[in-house]
């Protein structure tokens, strides 16, 4: 709407010239408030993000701070009450295929099997080709998650990581421009969540698409992002710090344990949010 | 819950009385010294010795067969049935020789069987065999459900899936549930003119409001996570029906339909009383004025049963559908 704010909030935020690629993912003084039996309350104040095409970044910060409400709106499952958000230079206005969410809790059809499931995302986004093409799009992201071998099951059939795999499958299937992962593996047990985030790892490398990912796990964030964004404690959350990280790829999870640099990325996280902004035992 | 729970208990029995036999005449010998170490007195150890005896002899022959479980099975289910249909009828015989004019078990017995040796004769529309009757009935049951179903869902749907519709049909089906279905027959014999159509609306009427708000209840709650799932993928309106309300809400469906139809058996029969014609409720009273008591006693265990029946039908469909 004002052409001269949009330029001068991303110079502040990128300080460099403002491109698209830059800020592929544009978030905008938003602020969120949601109406409750209480009275307002006012979940997010103030937030800015760029996020560069191909860019893997993390939302991290204690439960309650609004980080899946920043997701959400990025979805467009929310409406903020003030603010802008621009995907690949368009306004957010409605959730759509572009921006594909891996939901915490997987949000399978257990009528349907782990196909249909896939399916059920690729007919609508590519709709127009042969079904020929659609079944290969369906099995191609099932394989890609390493699920060949379960298409036919049901979700009810399958463990907690295969089902979250499907989900990830289901999301990838789309093609979508951004990747939204809203604590992907925060339902699994410690080993399964360790392949999966190898396997995200990979995945990301190949298709080189832009994600954002929730998080409540340090380790999970410093390992898979470009950039990790620390936000302060709710009421009025805000974004309190970003993090760059410039670890090279490939990163190997057992290499990385010993990397100055990692344990250093690592710390800075750990003492943001136990130190600046540590939160009371609920 | 329970069946599964019934299973384990029928397996344990047979296999321990062949341990016994095995522990007390043959081959077990380690387990038969225990046995005689131990105190004699000593039931408890002597069972827990018995299953390790068995444990550890353990040929195939001595496994109880498929055949064998089923049988006992079988009677762990069948004996109490037995038993408690017995118990009826020893009632059933003692109230009828109090009371003789109530016909007994026998005679109502041998009436059945002369009245279901011909149930298809028909020599007029007062006098026609018992099978014409109960179809009559199952007609008319079947076009009033059949109609209330064909009303009853798609109207759940939209108020489930609309607050609007929600709120507009509250207030009116509030009123109307509560009803007693015989108090729709009069609105329904001023308005259609006739006794058959009469029966079939109080059947739609009174059968319809399960179908209804089972549905509603079903789409209201589809989880907010299919629905983001619906929101992010942008589906149609037609696919977030056929793909995903719809299956979620079948379930609360056929749990609609089976109280539905349920209650229209109910109301049949009392309708039937009232409007007379053809069908097993006419045909109840019919034989009340005829003085055929036998027949009255018949008549409700035909009525019985096929209510039974129409339930367990719509149990194993309803189980079909079930996804989980």
């Amino acid at each position: 709407m004002n052409p001269t704010l949009n330029e001068t909030t991303a110079a502040i935020l990128s300080k460099t010239p403002a491109k698209a690629a830059e800020r592929y993912v544009h978030i905008e003084d938003v602020g969120m408030q949601f109406v409750t039996k209480k009275g307002t309350f006012e979940a997010l104040k103030n937030i800015n993000l760029s996020i560069t095409q191909g860019e893997f970044v993390s939302i991290i910060g204690h439960s309650g701070c609004g980080k899946s409400t920043v997701l959400n709106l990025i979805a467009g499952l929310l409406r903020p009450t003030s603010g802008n958000l621009f995907c690949a230079g368009r306004e957010i206005a409605a959730p759509g295929p572009e921006r594909a969410v891996v939901f915490q809790n997987h949000s399978l059809l257990p009528w349907l099997n782990c196909y249909e499931n896939v399916y059920l995302a690729v007919e609508r986004v590519f709709g127009s080709e042969t079904k020929v093409q659609q079944e290969a799009r369906t099995y191609a992201a099932l394989e890609l998650v390493g699920l060949s071998h379960a298409v036919e099951k049901r979700p009810n059939e399958i463990s907690g990581g295969m089902k979250q795999r499907v989900g990830i499958a289901r999301a990838l299937a789309m093609e979508p421009k951004v990747l939204l992962l809203d604590e992907p593996f925060g339902a699994l047990d410690a080993l399964t969540r360790a392949g999966l985030q190898d396997e995200l790892m990979r995945i990301m490398q190949k298709s080189g698409a832009t994600a954002v990912m929730v998080t409540h796990d340090v380790d999970e964030a410093v390992l898979l992002s470009d950039k990790i964004v620390m936000m302060t404690n709710g009421p009025s959350a805000g974004i309190g710090e970003i993090l760059e990280v410039d670890l090279p790829y490939p990163r190997k999870r057992l290499e990385l344990a010993e990397n100055v640099q990692y344990n250093h990325l690592r710390s800075e996280v750990l003492k943001f949010l136990y130190e600046r902004h540590a939160k009371k035992a609920a | 819950m329970s069946a599964v729970s019934i299973n384990k208990e029928t397996l344990d029995p047979p296999k321990l009385e062949q341990a016994t036999d095995d522990a007390t005449t043959s081959s077990a010998s380690t387990a038969n010294e225990i046995v005689l170490a131990a105190n004699e007195d000593n039931t408890h150890m002597k069972m827990i010795i018995e299953k390790i005896a068995e444990k550890q002899s353990r040929p195939a022959k001595l496994m109880p067969t498929d055949m064998q479980i089923k049988t006992a099975e079988f009677f762990k289910a069948f004996i109490p049935a037995v038993f408690g249909i017995l118990l009826f009828l020893g009632i059933w015989t003692l109230l009828s020789h109090q009371q003789p004019i109530l016909p007994g078990p026998v005679s109502t017995w041998h009436s059945a069987v002369e009245l279901f040796s011909h149930p298809f004769h028909r020599n007029s529309l007062d006098d026609q065999g018992i099978g014409w009757n109960i179809l009559s009935s199952l007609q008319r049951v079947g076009l009033g459900f059949g109609l209330a179903a064909l009303v009853g869902i798609p109207l759940g749907f939209m108020i489930g899936r609309y607050e609007f519709m929600s709120r507009m049909t509250a207030p009116v089906i509030s009123i109307l549930r509560p009803v007693s279905p015989l108090a729709w027959l009069p609105l329904g014999l001023l308005v259609m003119g006739a006794a058959g159509p009469a029966a079939i609306w109080v059947i739609f009427i009174s059968s319809i409001w399960p179908m209804v708000i089972n549905t509603a209840v079903g789409v209201s709650k589809v989880p907010q996570d299919y629905m983001n799932v619906a929101k992010v993928l942008n589906l149609s309106e037609w696919k977030i029906i056929s793909k995903i309300s719809f299956p979620y809400v079948l379930p609360y469906m056929m749990t609609g339909v089976r109280l539905s139809i349920g209650i229209a058996w109910l109301v049949i029969v009392a309708a039937e009383m009232l409007n007379g014609g053809a069908g097993i409720g006419f045909w109840l009273w019919d034989e009340y004025n005829a003085s055929n008591y036998e027949h009255i006693i018949i008549a409700i265990f035909v009525v019985g049963i096929i209510g039974l029946l129409l339930e367990l039908g719509l149990s194993m469909l309803a189980k079909r559908f079930a996804y989980e």
